[in-house]
């Protein structure tokens, strides 16, 4: 049985807090150098800060910590420090990552860990981006459309197989890694005339879901400008929910593209008929 | 002079989470203009991290379930301090809604005849919770934030709420700045819904982020509105412990719903030690009926470990307490153990829960399809909150609105898992259709300058101080680490009342922090401002915990262990005084009607 004790401020702690605390105080601590970009609006450079880390710790601990600490007014965007919700993107060690799912024990202990803005998008402060656009450009995709209801109570019948088909794409959190790393967006600045791969994800959760009956394949090769990706698979490789962007989502649509604009039976009956969606 | 810009809306919705958007998206198909303000980006507000489904008596699994079953069961849970109106209508409108966001692309997972699929969960008599793995609400605030970008809704992301605007006794909009510029907004608007969601930030170990700071609760204490049953605090049985900078991150209770067993360090499975007398009857008494009862078998009841989440809690604390808790002072959650009764168990949980299996690798080093979790009790959610007519979801201030996890009620003294996804919706709508309507039927507003004047230099007074004064963040942490320690889940009078000193010493210390740098996203600064509203709820949460000399839900006290069947009559209002003080008063449940109190009695066998 365990007995109450205090914590480091002194403050009377219960029971149950205290056989944490025995347990907090056999974890390993070292001093980790971080390098953090600080600065406005494009102007700036690395800052340098040493801090405790202790087992387990992710890049976004250390840096909460070192904003505690050391530096109050750093401005870093995270919410649920789970994964889940993509606010805390940045390029770690170079490479376009989420912060709270990067643990310190996977970089190199010897070397000071870099933080850095994702930089596809106009720098705000520090390690934060405005990535606006990006919620500008899904306005562009033609909304979800369903088709009529399959029975009198306005319900669907779907098969768990044409949910399973989609729901890869509609694990997206929206962290815009994949936007972070394409370099039609990243170097070429692209951006008004390429969605980037975070919305090729979306325009595929919609194309291929079970209920939808619009047909998006115009937009896809005229406004959202999906000739422009190469299929360098860049995103597919940051992609902190592992879909696979490429494979799954861009080729499909690309192919749907074809079909349509490049087989020659269909190119005729689009002379005909006049193209669809236009 | 005043920096801000000024804005029009007919209404404004404070709060972007599935709460927020659904009233957003029903006030704007009812014509009228409608802003939201929103503290982080849209569609990343905790909304995200609900995993396990939303609650909605469909039937789909199980047609012996209908309204009147979840009715009942929300009011069990809740041990019958709910509001009874609101969680009659939250059963009734429950499905619908749930359909709705298919019509607007959800797709949750199906049965084998191509309906919405449910699965069991805590205190739920049927399998009730539409599902999509263990990613729910993921699914649902984005069909939320996709179907209302197309309503002409006006969204201000990363902007934060200072304080709410008064015209006489009615709420006239909204002061705010933006985090970007930190420049000043104010909003006027005819009717304002808070959404704010929850308090989380006032304790150490919590699941919520730094945003759930109680903007709602006390923006609208401030503004003159009652708070109810603050003393009603959720902690989720199951967050993780290990490593530190992971405590507090939840677990689903849905890895239980799929057959997870809690263990002691002796291997014991210890839930079936303790279950309360008003479950017994509907629980199992041995593990395989409660194996059974996850794998569908209508005749089983269900295993311990699913029972109501303020229970479950408790019995952890107490295994740790009593010396038999896990390596890390918390208990094993194990899922691993069904490869003993299903082939492919691995391939099974991957599928079932691949969020779980992805934090635990990724944070803990843990394969939850080989080994058990190590897990223990996080502050989770508040069941109490900004007091609201049932039906309108009008707080006590004219014009001003309040749903989801903001407003109390619905759960009364503890919250079934699933029904905060069901509350949001059902809701979040009633609360847009009855702020559109309020906006339609009243006049226009006048804002008052010069208190718009002082609340922005209130704002900004944290840069004119001594710059070597404290900073934000040590006050906050004093903060957590008070309310962990003296109003946590065991609470006892005279720790209360310690707590209630060092939350007046803390107000004084919140009152003289000061931060470095400029305006423009400056956590510091953000920090600061969300001070007072966590001091406020923080304070509102003991005062009301301090009053309830029972145990009840979520709310247990060491001195008064019991229920007190009186205590089952009032609800406990905050309010604040003329000058200044926060008072407290009791406020009696109007008896339940009888068509109402019937169904209570028949499900009670």
């Amino acid at each position: 049985m365990t007995t109450p004790a205090s914590n480091a401020s002194g403050q009377a702690v219960d029971a149950y807090t205290a056989a944490q605390q025995v347990q907090d105080a056999t974890v390993h601590h070292a001093a980790r150098t971080f390098r953090l970009w600080r600065g406005a609006h494009g102007e700036g450079g690395f800052e340098q800060y040493t801090t405790e880390a202790i087992d387990g710790m992710v890049v976004l601990d250390a840096v909460q910590q070192i904003q505690a600490e050391q530096a109050n007014d750093l401005a870093v965007r995270w919410n649920c420090k789970a994964g889940k919700c993509g606010s805390c993107s940045a390029e770690i060690n170079g490479k376009p990552r989420l912060m709270c799912m990067t643990r310190l024990d996977e970089l190199p202990a010897d070397e000071p860990v870099s933080v850095e803005p994702m930089r596809a998008f106009p720098h705000v402060r520090d390690l934060v981006t405005d990535v606006s656009w990006n919620f500008r450009v899904k306005r562009q995709i033609t909304r979800f459309t369903p088709r009529a209801p399959d029975a009198p109570d306005g319900t669907w019948r779907i098969d768990q197989r044409d949910v399973d088909r989609v729901q890869e794409f509609r694990k997206c959190i929206e962290c815009f890694l994949c936007q972070d790393v394409c370099h039609v967006l990243r170097d070429h600045h692209k951006h008004e005339e390429f969605v980037g791969p975070r919305y090729l994800v979306y325009a595929a959760a919609l194309e291929m879901h079970p209920l939808d009956t619009a047909d998006r394949t115009t937009q896809l090769k005229q406004a959202h400008g999906i000739g422009y990706c190469n299929i360098t698979k860049c995103c597919t490789v940051v992609c902190p929910e592992n879909i696979a962007i490429t494979d799954n989502a861009i080729i499909p649509l690309k192919e749907r593209v074809v079909d349509q604009y490049f087989d020659p039976l269909r190119a005729l009956v689009r002379l005909v008929r006049g193209p669809r969606n236009s | 002079m005043t920096d801000h810009q000024t804005l029009d809306h007919d209404v404004l919705v404070i709060g972007a989470g599935g709460a927020g958007l659904r009233a957003a998206i029903e006030a704007a198909s009812r014509g009228v203009s409608v802003g939201v303000v929103c503290k982080s980006l849209l569609g990343k507000a905790h909304t995200v991290m609900a995993e396990g489904g939303v609650a909605a008596a469909m039937g789909n699994v199980d047609d012996r379930d209908s309204w009147r079953v979840h009715f009942a069961d929300t009011m069990r849970g809740g041990q019958y301090v709910n509001n009874w109106r609101m969680a009659e209508l939250h059963a009734r409108e429950a499905p619908e809604r749930v359909r709705e966001l298919e019509a607007w692309g959800a797709l949750f997972d199906r049965t084998a005849d191509g309906r919405i699929l449910q699965r069991n969960f805590g205190g739920h008599r049927y399998p009730r919770l539409a599902h999509v793995g263990d990613r729910t609400g993921l699914e649902m605030i984005r069909t939320l934030q996709d179907h209302g970008i197309h309503e002409g809704l006006d969204v201000h992301m990363e902007c934060t709420v200072v304080t709410l605007l008064r015209d006489g006794d009615r709420v006239a909009g909204a002061l705010a700045y933006d985090r970007e510029r930190g420049r000043f907004r104010v909003f006027r608007a005819r009717a304002v819904v808070l959404a704010t969601g929850g308090i989380g930030r006032a304790y150490n170990i919590t699941s919520n982020s730094w945003e759930y700071t109680g903007d709602g609760h006390a923006l609208a204490y401030l503004a003159g509105a009652a708070l109810q049953d603050m003393e009603f605090v959720q902690f989720h049985p199951t967050g993780m412990i290990w490593p530190p900078s992971v405590r507090g991150i939840l677990v689903t209770e849905g890895v239980r719903g799929e057959g997870g067993v809690l263990r002691n360090k002796d291997g014991k499975r210890f839930m079936f030690d303790g279950i309360p007398d008003n479950y017994k009857a509907q629980t199992a008494d041995n593990e395989e009926e409660g194996w059974r009862y996850t794998q569908g078998d209508k005749d089983a009841r269900r295993p311990p470990e699913l029972l109501t989440r303020d229970h479950v809690a408790r019995m952890i604390v107490r295994e740790v307490k009593e010396g038999r808790g896990s390596p890390h002072g918390g208990v094993y959650l194990d899922i691993s153990w069904i490869k003993e009764r299903l082939p492919k168990a691995e391939e099974h949980i991957r599928k079932k829960l691949p969020s779980m299996y992805h934090q635990f690798k990724q944070l803990a080093n843990i394969d939850i399809t080989r080994e058990a979790m190590e897990i223990g009790p996080t502050t989770h959610y508040i069941m109490g909150g900004i007091r609201v007519d049932g039906d309108s979801q009008m707080s006590t201030v004219p014009g001003l609105f309040a749903c989801g996890e903001c407003a109390a009620g619905l759960h009364g003294a503890n919250r079934l898992g699933g029904n905060s996804l069901s509350d949001l919706l059902v809701f979040g709508k009633r609360a847009g259709e009855h702020a559109a309507e309020f906006a339609r039927r009243h006049g226009t507003v006048n804002l008052n300058d010069a208190e718009i004047h002082d609340a922005e230099r209130l704002a900004l007074a944290p840069f004119e101080r001594d710059a070597a004064a404290e900073g934000p963040y040590q006050v906050q942490e004093s903060l957590q680490t008070t309310m962990q320690n003296l109003v946590g889940i065991v609470r006892s009078h005279d720790e209360m009342e310690r707590a209630l000193v060092e939350l007046d010493a803390l107000n004084q210390r919140a009152d003289r922090v000061s931060v470095p740098g400029n305006r423009e996203y400056n956590p510091g600064w953000h920090t600061a401002l969300d001070l007072r509203h966590l001091l406020i709820v923080s304070e509102a949460i003991a005062r009301s915990a301090l009053e309830r000399r029972e145990s009840r839900g979520g709310h247990f006290r060491d001195d008064y262990p019991e229920k007190d069947p009186a205590a089952a009559t009032f609800n406990n209002l905050v309010r604040r005084g003329r000058d200044g003080a926060m008072i407290l008063t009791r406020e009696p449940i109007p008896p339940l009607p009888a068509e109402l109190a019937a169904i209570v009695a028949e499900m009670q066998s």
